[in-house]
């Protein structure tokens, strides 16, 4: 699903260049549930954002879905991102004056999808992940994990080929971390390709896979045991 | 890009952003009424400017005798020239062309007085055709007819303050007033717009001045009215060779300067013109200035409203929006809401402007007015303006890297 080969990414900081990534080489195949560790500074979140098309890589090669990911311009990334790609953030990045079901809708009104399907299909995903009854509220209305949980729905209603996690549960408690990778398993389970950055080890434990970034480079690539998150979860 | 689905998301980014909605909404608005405004008191002074100076004809030339400075076909200079009743008659002759009509003038100040009252007031004998001279207009009563001029009645028309003056609240109508010594009777009581003084004129027919005067046939000043069709260089063509005609009739060197004068209202009307031009210029650099500040205003606004609004369009453009979405949506949005608040500021500005009237001519300003296609073009600059002050913006918003967009906190 993913291929990356030696990948290269610095960043110009005034007159010195920080050099991020130092040539990465791994692969990723479909549902898979992965998990980039790693400390901050440790390129991290630039590879998930070159992987993501937010970002660019200077040297190297990706493929997606054995589609060359290269030399794009703005409008075709744009395309790509919307059919390939789903994205859960940190801080969450729903759009505040939108209601739930909006934001859900919203990568649906960009794949010219008409307004009655997109808001079925907002409502289905937004049922997936729990929040039915909330679909008409606005995200300051909503709790932290429900808020990431809006977001997941918003991801998946793009269906894409690969959800992208930046650090998802990072700006959660630990019980409302184990609700969000609980429902991020279940998608897995259900064949999803997803990759997830984050620095929490138990997290990290949740997913089938484990890819150790330290200071640019892979230090390790370890596929692990699968901590269910479910049991955490009353 | 202008499907209904857009128009919905628009409208509902709209509704759900409404301080953002009125801010620029309100600059723009703003802007056209103060322009509309402005350019309406601008029109108003002009046509305060009017009414000040276009109380006389001003198709009219004024002929006065001098006293020649030259000599001339044996006559010798320092002669004084004088007009006479034939003159009336020749000139009316030979210009049949460009004559309107034609009067003499007789100016003496004379005491008048009724009963117990008297003062000193200017009469003016005069022709019928006199009052398309001066537009008088009519109060009570009739003006001089040529009947008047024929049978040398004692007839006079009174300016308002006369009347005001000399019979109080009184009616003056067919009351008998002595001018200079002869018994006048009042037929008429006039209203002139051009000032107090004008309103201070007694009218009789020149031809009874002229018995008083021991039936003498001489009259001082002579008033040609021309047609106003034959325009600025028709008029300034009659007065060439109207000077020409006199100077040979009265034998006065057509060098010199002080035989005869001939006063073209034709071209103090052109001065006039290029004045109210200026004052017009003036409106328009004002005007122009308020626009620019309105698209100062909105400028600001939509830069404002991108920054605001780069996060959103961080996360749109992660969600798969291209550029050309971006600022479709940006530019859509804000030519909507300046298009609606721009028209709803120029019919409250129009409204304002005709409701005020007469209101402010105190200040000058009467019957402020805009044409309508200035003020619609005036907004249609505004919102194209708006739109390309937007669009640069926009457009910088939409080539930022998403991640940088969404970075921003």
């Amino acid at each position: 699903m993913i291929e990356i080969k030696d990948l290269h990414k610095s960043y110009k900081m005034g007159s010195n260049s920080l050099h991020v990534l130092k040539g990465l080489n791994f692969s990723i195949a479909e549902g898979e549930l992965v998990a980039i560790m790693g400390s901050s500074g440790s390129g991290k979140s630039t590879l998930l954002n070159i992987l993501g098309m937010l970002d660019e890589a200077d040297s190297g090669t990706y493929d997606l879905d054995g589609v060359p990911i290269k030399n794009l311009n703005e409008t075709k990334a744009a395309k790509y991102r919307n059919r390939f790609l789903g994205f859960i953030f940190q801080s969450f990045n729903l759009i505040n004056y939108k209601s739930a079901m909006e934001n859900v809708a919203l990568p649906l009104y960009y794949q010219k999808v008409p307004r009655k399907e997109r808001e079925e299909k907002a409502l289905k995903y937004l049922a997936q992940v729990g929040l039915k009854e909330w679909a008409g509220h606005l995200p300051n209305e909503l709790s932290g994990g429900q808020k990431q949980r809006v977001a997941i729905a918003r991801a998946l209603a793009a269906e894409p080929k690969v959800l992208m996690a930046d650090e998802p549960t990072g700006a959660l408690d630990s019980k409302t971390s184990y609700e969000v990778m609980d429902l991020i398993q279940k998608i897995n389970d259900e064949g999803n390709t997803i990759l997830v950055v984050t620095h929490e080890e138990d997290i990290a434990h949740m997913c089938k896979r484990i890819v150790h970034l330290k200071d640019g480079v892979i230090v390790e690539d370890k596929k692990v045991e699968q901590v269910r998150a479910a049991q955490y979860v009353k | 890009m202008l499907n209904r689905d857009n128009w919905k998301e628009i409208f509902e980014t709209i509704q759900k952003n409404k301080l953002r909605t009125f801010l620029s909404g309100f600059t723009v608005a703003l802007g056209i009424l103060i322009f509309v405004v402005l350019f309406g008191f601008g029109n108003g002074l002009i046509n305060t400017f009017d009414e000040f100076f276009g109380d006389d004809a001003t198709n009219v030339l004024y002929v006065f005798p001098g006293r020649t400075t030259m000599p001339y076909k044996g006559y010798k200079s320092n002669r004084t020239i004088e007009f006479d009743n034939s003159d009336l008659a020749d000139i009316e002759k030979n210009f049949p062309l460009f004559l309107e009509y034609i009067t003499p003038r007789i100016t003496r100040q004379d005491t008048v007085s009724y009963m117990n009252e008297s003062n000193s007031y200017t009469t003016q004998a005069v022709g019928p055709s006199h009052q398309f001279n001066e537009m008088t207009i009519m109060m009570k009563g009739r003006y001089l007819n040529a009947q008047d001029i024929k049978n040398k009645t004692k007839y006079a028309v009174i300016g308002r303050l006369v009347e005001e003056d000399l019979f109080g609240a009184k009616n003056s109508m067919g009351k008998y007033i002595d001018v200079g010594g002869s018994s006048f009777k009042v037929i008429g009581v006039f209203q002139d717009d051009g000032g107090d003084n004008e309103e201070r004129i007694i009218f009789i027919p020149y031809t009874t001045r002229q018995l008083i005067e021991k039936n003498t046939d001489k009259i001082n000043q002579i008033v040609v009215g021309f047609k106003p069709e034959i325009g600025y260089a028709g008029a300034m063509a009659f007065d060439k060779s109207l000077d020409k005609f006199i100077r040979s009739k009265k034998y006065i060197n057509p060098k010199d300067q002080n035989g005869i004068f001939i006063r073209n209202v034709a071209d103090q009307l052109k001065q006039n013109q290029q004045f109210a031009r200026v004052l017009q210029i003036i409106v328009g650099f004002v005007a122009f200035g308020t626009i620019i500040a309105g698209i100062i205003g909105i400028s600001n606004i939509m830069v404002f409203v991108v920054k605001e609004r780069t996060k959103e369009l961080g996360i749109r453009k992660a969600l798969g929006a291209t550029p050309k979405a971006v600022i479709g949506t940006i530019l859509l949005e804000s030519v909507f809401i300046t298009t609606v608040s721009g028209f709803v500021g120029m019919l409250i500005g129009i409204v304002i402007l005709s409701s005020l009237g007469d209101k402010l001519k105190d200040f000058f300003i009467t019957n402020p007015y805009i044409d309508m296609s200035i003020a619609i073009s005036a907004t249609i600059v505004l919102i194209i303006f708006g739109a390309i002050a937007g669009y640069v913006p926009a457009r910088r918003a939409a080539r930022i890297k998403p991640i940088v967009a969404l970075r921003d906190e």
